[in-house]
């Protein structure tokens, strides 16, 4: 059971040196400086959906961090202009064929950009590392209705749930309305556009908007300004129209903590570094994180992660 | 028993779900970018064979199943129950007809056979790969006939019916792989 020897052969190895190579010419022809900022921090993440691996260092304790996002934003609103950094980012509990708890992820900001730029700019490095033709973009509404025939958006509860009891069978009966639509995503939709190539959901329910700004469509519906970028319905990158307003966001952090009060998870301090920062002023920016080893399985064809990182999870 | 959260769901692992003792298959994790994580899981309830399919959110947990599986030899049947003992220590284990199932047909006295136990008793038992069994039962054999294509229904002792070649007779022990339920050839000579 000690097979010492790396899960990457020499050849996919050879791949993640000419890829890391690559993103770094991209940005730097882009003139976006590269930057690196603590994995170990302070704060945690008070998403529910998300938990840190927790570090004792002295009497606290810190966090490794589950994407450099506080950090990047804390440059971005000390003036540093347009950014990206290639990092490790760490996710508890997140094991599995596409999924390891510590991975490689490349984060980026654009000033300027909303989350329609920044998708073109995702599209046009995506196609060109994986020398694809192109990409379609999906408003998330209009997936829902393309894969199962029914409009999700304002559906109740107990809509979903029938949805989700018609269209995949055993669930879990104690899902909120936002986990029967992780549910219709992951068990329907994903599997669905699989044969798609390069596909963009954008403007998502507003309660999944995360740390995106909410904005409203013509008709007067509000979305969240997020996007997701799948490929071959796999998830590699999640980018927002960034929410720069700190009462806002604490009011999410709040109530996130709410959340995971109920669930029996620890609560998360909010990153109050983060929230002076925005009060201080984040320059209007969309930003983006991009999964580095998803990417390269794409690429390289591996059928799971294990077999393009050197010491998966089970190696480690 | 311990519980087991959906971290720890491995190939093999014995849970309860919906009070039936099932082994699990596959342990798939899926999530969908942000938002909720979930756990695809293929089981097998070990009492009626059948696999499910079930979602679970992660970090949902499962009480583990008192389940063990022996190795025991076959001794007899009262009619109602088929028992088994376990060869080291001399246990006896009384399993059902429901238990037994299929393998009723490939019972042999002193054969091992791997039995499930849930809560200490027998829900399946399983044959080993290949069976000897005798003939009770077949049409004259062919003399000379050896040639291949001809085959004829033959009765074991155990009253299970298979197809043996011409030139096999009553009485003679034949070679049955219980997978397929198939003649392999004559019993080797002991």
């Amino acid at each position: 059971m000690t097979d010492w020897r790396p899960g990457a052969n020499n050849a996919i190895q050879r791949q993640r040196a000419a890829l890391l190579a690559d993103l770094r010419n991209y940005f730097a022809q882009r003139r976006v400086m590269e930057v690196e900022t603590p994995l170990l921090c302070r704060a945690g993440v008070s998403d529910p959906a998300l938990e840190n691996f927790e570090v004792p260092s002295g009497q606290e304790m810190r966090f490794l961090q589950t994407s450099p996002e506080y950090a990047m934003k804390r440059l971005l609103a000390a003036g540093s202009g347009d950014i990206f950094q290639i990092c490790k980012a760490f996710r508890r509990e997140e094991q599995g064929v596409r999924h390891n708890p510590e991975y490689t992820l490349l984060e980026w900001y654009r000033l300027g950009f909303d989350h329609y730029q920044l998708a073109r700019e995702v599209g046009e490095l995506v196609a060109a590392v994986l020398e694809r033709p192109g990409w379609q973009v999906w408003s998330w509404q209009g997936i829902f209705q393309e894969v199962l025939g029914a409009g999700a958006h304002c559906a109740s509860r107990e809509d979903l749930e029938e949805l989700a009891l018609g269209n995949v069978g055993d669930i879990p009966l104690d899902l909120d309305r936002d986990g029967l639509l992780d549910l219709l995503m992951s068990h329907c939709v994903e599997p669905a556009i699989s044969g798609w190539g390069i596909v963009f959901i954008v403007d998502y329910p507003p309660s999944q908007a995360a740390l995106a700004r909410q904005i409203l469509d013509a008709s007067g519906e509000l979305h969240g300004a997020r996007f997701e970028c799948y490929v071959d319905g796999i998830e590699l990158a999640n980018g927002y129209w960034e929410c720069g307003d700190a009462a806002e966001l604490r009011a999410r952090f709040t109530s996130d903590n709410l959340l995971r009060r109920t669930r029996g998870q620890p609560e998360r301090i909010a990153d109050e570094y983060l929230l002076e920062a925005l009060t201080a002023g984040l320059p209007a920016c969309a930003g983006v994180a991009l999964g580095v080893d998803r990417l390269l399985a794409l690429k390289s064809g591996a059928k799971n992660l294990d077999a393009v990182l050197s010491f998966g999870w089970s190696r480690s | 028993m311990a519980n087991f959260s959906t971290n720890e769901f491995k190939s093999g692992l014995k849970v309860m779900l919906d009070g039936e003792p099932c082994s699990i298959l596959e342990n798939e994790f899926v999530k969908p970018g942000k938002g909720q994580a979930f756990n695809r899981v293929k089981l097998r309830n070990l009492r009626s064979g059948r696999v499910w399919d079930r979602t679970f959110k992660s970090g949902d947990s499962l009480e583990g199943a008192d389940v063990l599986d022996v190795e025991l030899e076959y001794s007899y049947t009262d009619g109602e129950f088929f028992y088994f003992m376990d060869p080291v220590s001399y246990d006896q284990h009384a399993a059902g007809a429901d238990a037994v199932g299929d393998t009723q047909k490939w019972l042999r006295e002193q054969e091992k056979y791997e039995v499930t136990l849930y809560n200490g008793a027998p829900i399946t038992v399983s044959p080993p790969n290949f069976i000897e069994l005798e003939i009770t039962e077949t049409d004259p054999g062919l003399k000379g006939d050896t040639a291949q294509g001809g085959s004829k229904p033959a009765t074991l002792t155990t009253g299970a019916v298979v197809r043996v070649p011409l030139f096999i007779s009553q009485g003679e022990s034949i070679r049955i792989d219980t997978r397929t339920g198939e003649y392999v050839s004559r019993a080797s000579k002991n």
